[in-house]
């Protein structure tokens, strides 16, 4: 299977190992990822204002991309799908924008939301297939009791994302248990843990970020998997007495890709 | 040719509104075979009959067409008016041009032409009826009421004090429904035990009724007046009418440690249990899946203290067949499972209960014993949050809850957070509301009195989040009125989980081709005037199988039902529907498509002697209808590929002929 990918600026940077075991996990499951050309920032945050295109138009040059290989669009950062969803969304429902958008662009041909978007791990889910990832397993993580950290903006607004019930995610702990692991429920795991008010006010996210590893490690948590850089920042560097790693690098030591040169 | 008589109603300006009834007459004047054509205010009523009967008399005619409204809402009316005047019912035909034309339309113009349109195509059609009858078949004087809940017990009751026999099938091991597990009734806070159980005792001592516990229905086959049902007796490995429910068994079992479903697993029970002490019938039941007898031929204990000797290691299920009149559904409910729910942390601590739950731990026969404590460590709880419409009016959220009100909840929790004040006035109880809706005689003055008497903190906003944390259950929810965020430190949650039917109820549906709506209640003939009776003649409806209901509703609709039933079995014979299929045999090839859509299995195949033209005989499978069963569906008719099927009142050449009248 090969699929369009957007890795998204912050996974060549800060958050290189979620990108690095996101192609190599990809490759183990026989899935082939390619890398959209001149890819461009997602926008970052996706605004609200109506009559927004600018910050828009690297996400539908994405997504067309995408859409003119006949391929899905798989992205794997939080912020990066939440964007590129709400982008595509809106391209389907709001006619006066896509049409704005089209003249804008001056495209060969024309966008309308044509591409399915998954994130990575709706990719595990739904075309590779938690079953099918069980049985490509070979370094069984059992007995190790790992929390998810789902954040904010992975599964909201749930209207769009359409990946799974905001208020009571269970995608992440079916991906834990398809590794063999044991997937600890706490009631936190999808609370916010600061974003950027980490920058305005330190303490605010240190408390919200507290809460959370505390919450995970009281019900027996020993280690939090995590799929947006942001989360991982705020959590590391308020002090996170256990491993905080994105949720690639453990599927990649699942699979028996991860390198242990910096393990 | 038929001498066909045309009565265009106005309906008031129901119809006369946006159609030229006047013209409309006149236009249809002159169809073939209409002798007579007229117009008139209200057909229904007795002038308009009256005309309708002058007419008939009058003119001679042979077959009337009524232009009015459905024929769902007056063509019994019209077909009696015909019988009267001496006409057969069955040459009388409705052309609808109220539902299908006046109200859809709001153009006289187009009104109008569609109107004459529709009268055109009945003319055609009735050109071509030919007068029918009715066969009759008899009524098996007996009602089954599947379902021994509250619902169930007064249909029982009901029916069988007018004199008919009755048997309640109820798959647990004994009656009562989820009344028995209640604690005190709402707005009355009489005891749910005090008025139910003098009632299943009742049900027990009816020499008109039979229990059929620990049971279910498996096969139904049959028509109003004659259902023919198979009922599965479980083995409950105790023989029922030798078993004096002494309890010595249940007190000796050695399997003690098996989740108590009566109080929703609270607590333990043995594998040999009565599930409370007001069962009815009073009989014990071994868990087969909890036996070490019945799993491993190891133990026996409850065989040695049975003085009766009762317990009986060997009994298999039992298949029983009887003959019904009438069938009274009474299903019920369940709460929904909070596993969609999480947010709440149902499943990641004890201490988050559901309202039944609730009830069970207030019970005095419950497993605290009536003392209002903790599951987790058994403490009494200060603070307790209840919130309601978990699952319920779950409009963005179908997928995990449901899009209606469950109704019972705003109740029942008013009365929980009153009783817990009343008896625990040191606990704060906040209730947490997206509306709280109190319809019903005495019902708002209650919740007023939890309010205001009792100091309830009824708080409009929903929780968001509950996470346990220590001891606590840390509580995040929103004021909307106060518009801030709060959180609060509580002891208990309590769930106001959403209701849903019984997950039997849909098999049995299918087993009696009854009709449901999207979320699995029942569908009642019609939503006002026909509430307890189904689609399917000779199936009722009672209690919340068919809608969210509490005791009052259901004891009511309960006693509705079990009067259309003693209407049904009272009578000695029913008047079948004449409008039955029949199969050409000389053109049946024997392949069985009609069989197989066939509904209702009305349809069988016989081997069959025909003459061909060169005077040789020939034995050939055809097709054979019985009309008492035959309900008139048409599936077989536009199924059949060799055109062989035809319904009577409808038949293939009478449909073509409308079909040409409209398209000419």
């Amino acid at each position: 299977m090969k699929v369009s990918y957007f890795p998204g600026c912050t996974l060549k940077n800060k958050a290189k190992d979620l990108d690095l075991y996101a192609y190599k996990s990809a490759e183990a499951l026989g899935v082939t990822l390619e890398e959209i050309e001149n890819w461009q920032c997602c926008g970052g945050v996706f605004t609200t204002a109506n009559d927004e295109v600018a910050t828009k138009l690297s996400s539908i040059r994405a997504l067309k991309y995408a859409g003119d290989k006949e391929q899905p669009l798989i992205t794997v950062c939080s912020a990066c799908h939440n964007v590129i969803k709400q982008t595509n969304y809106e391209m389907q429902t709001n006619s006066q924008f896509a049409d704005k958008v089209n003249r804008y662009m001056a495209n060969d041909g024309t966008y309308n939301g044509e591409t399915q978007v998954y994130h990575y791990l709706e990719m595990l889910r739904d075309l590779v297939g938690f079953d099918t990832l069980k049985e490509k397993v070979v370094n069984t993580l059992k007995g190790k009791k790992i929390a998810a950290y789902y954040g904010c903006l992975l599964l909201r607004p749930n209207s769009v994302m359409r990946m799974d019930d905001p208020e009571n995610p269970t995608i992440m702990e079916d991906f834990i248990r398809a590794l063999g692991a044991d997937a600890v429920v706490y009631a936190k795991r999808n609370e916010c843990c600061g974003g950027y008010i980490s920058v305005e006010s330190p303490e605010s996210a240190k408390r919200n970020s507290n809460a959370i590893i505390e919450n995970a490690k009281a019900n027996g948590a020993e280690m939090i998997i995590t799929a947006c850089p942001l989360c991982k920042y705020n959590l590391v560097k308020n002090g996170a007495d256990i491993p905080v790693v994105y949720f690639t690098e453990l599927l990649a030591e699942a699979l028996g890709v991860k390198e242990d040169t910096n393990a | 040719m038929q001498r066909v008589g045309v009565f265009v109603c106005w309906c008031g300006t129901n119809i006369a509104g946006t159609v030229d009834v006047v013209a409309v007459a006149e236009a249809l004047k002159s169809e073939p075979g209409v002798v007579f054509s007229a117009n008139y205010q209200y057909m229904c009523s007795q002038a308009g009959q009256d005309m309708i009967k002058e007419a008939i008399k009058e003119h001679k005619l042979t077959g009337i067409v009524v232009c009015s409204c459905s024929p769902r809402m007056h063509e019994a009316t019209f077909r009696k008016t015909a019988a009267a005047a001496g006409l057969n019912p069955y040459m009388v035909e409705i052309a609808n041009i109220r539902e299908q034309c006046s109200w859809v339309h709001k153009d006289m113009l187009t009104g109008t032409e569609k109107a004459i349109i529709l009268g055109k195509a009945a003319i055609a059609k009735v050109n071509l009826n030919a007068p029918l009858t009715p066969g009759e078949s008899p009524v098996t004087k007996r009602a089954l009421v599947i379902g021994g809940g509250i619902a169930g017990i007064q249909t029982a009751l009901d029916i069988a004090d007018a004199g008919f026999p009755v048997d309640i099938v109820e798959k647990k091991p004994t009656i009562g429904g989820k009344m028995a597990q209640l604690d005190k009734t709402f707005p009355t806070l009489d005891c749910a035990a005090c008025i139910l159980t003098p009632k299943m005792v009742d049900v027990a001592q009816h020499d008109k009724i039979r229990i059929f516990s620990y049971s279910e229905v498996t096969e139904v086959n049959g028509f109003v007046g004659n259902f023919d049902v198979t009922i599965k007796k479980n083995a409950r490995y105790v023989k029922e009418d030798v078993c004096t429910g002494c309890g010595a068994c249940v007190e000796k079992c050695p399997m003690k440690r098996i989740p108590n479903e009566f109080n929703l697993g609270m607590d333990n029970r043995p594998a040999i249990y009565i599930p409370f002490a007001q069962a009815v019938p009073k009989v014990a039941t071994i868990d087969p899946n909890a036996c070490n007898m019945l799993k491993n031929g190891k133990c026996g204990v409850c065989s040695k203290v049975c003085a009766a000797g009762a317990i009986d290691y060997t009994q298999k299920d039992e298949y029983i067949n009887e003959k019904y009149g009438a069938i009274v559904v009474a299903t019920g409910f369940n709460p929904i499972s909070m596993d969609k729910f999480d947010e709440y942390a149902y499943n990641q601590s004890k201490d988050v209960i559901t309202s039944l739950e609730f009830e069970r731990l207030t019970n005095a026969a419950g497993p605290s014993a009536g003392k209002l404590l903790r599951p987790s460590d058994g403490k009494h709880p200060h603070t307790i949050v209840f919130v309601q419409c978990v699952g319920s009016r779950c409009e963005s959220c179908a997928e995990k809850g449901k899009e209606y009100c469950s109704k019972i909840c705003c109740m029942y929790t008013a009365k929980h957070a009153m009783l817990t004040r009343d008896k625990y006035p040191d606990t704060e109880v906040y209730v947490f509301y997206i509306d709280v809706r109190t319809p019903g005689k005495n019902f708002d003055e209650f919740y007023r009195r939890a309010v205001e008497e009792y100091g309830v903190k009824y708080v409009k906003g929903m929780v968001g989040k509950v996470v346990p944390e220590g001891d606590k259950l840390k509580v995040q929810a929103s004021d909307l009125i106060a518009n801030k965020q709060l959180h609060i430190d509580a002891d208990l949650v309590v769930l106001a989980a959403a209701i849903e039917p019984d997950k039997s109820a849909r098999p049995l549906a299918t087993m009696l081709t009854a009709s449901m709506d999207t979320n699995d209640f029942f569908t009642e003939a019609h939503p006002k005037l026909r509430p307890v009776e189904s689609p399917t003649a000779g199936v009722f409806l009672s209690g919340a199988c068919q809608g969210p209901k509490d005791i009052p509703e259901t004891v009511s609709q309960a006693g509705a039902a079990a009067s259309k039933v003693i209407g049904l079995l009272a009578k000695d014979k029913l008047t079948g529907n004449p409008c039955v299929a029949n199969s050409n045999e000389l053109m049946c090839n024997g392949c069985s498509s009609c069989a197989n859509v066939c509904p209702y299995g009305a349809i069988t195949y016989e081997d069959k002697e025909f003459r061909m033209p060169d005077r040789t005989t020939k034995v050939r499978r055809v097709a054979v209808v019985n009309p008492a069963v035959c309900q008139g569906c048409g599936a077989c008719t536009v199924t059949c590929p060799s055109g062989a099927m035809d319904l009577k009142g409808f038949a293939n050449l009478q449909i073509m002929a409308e079909v040409d009248a409209i398209c000419k």
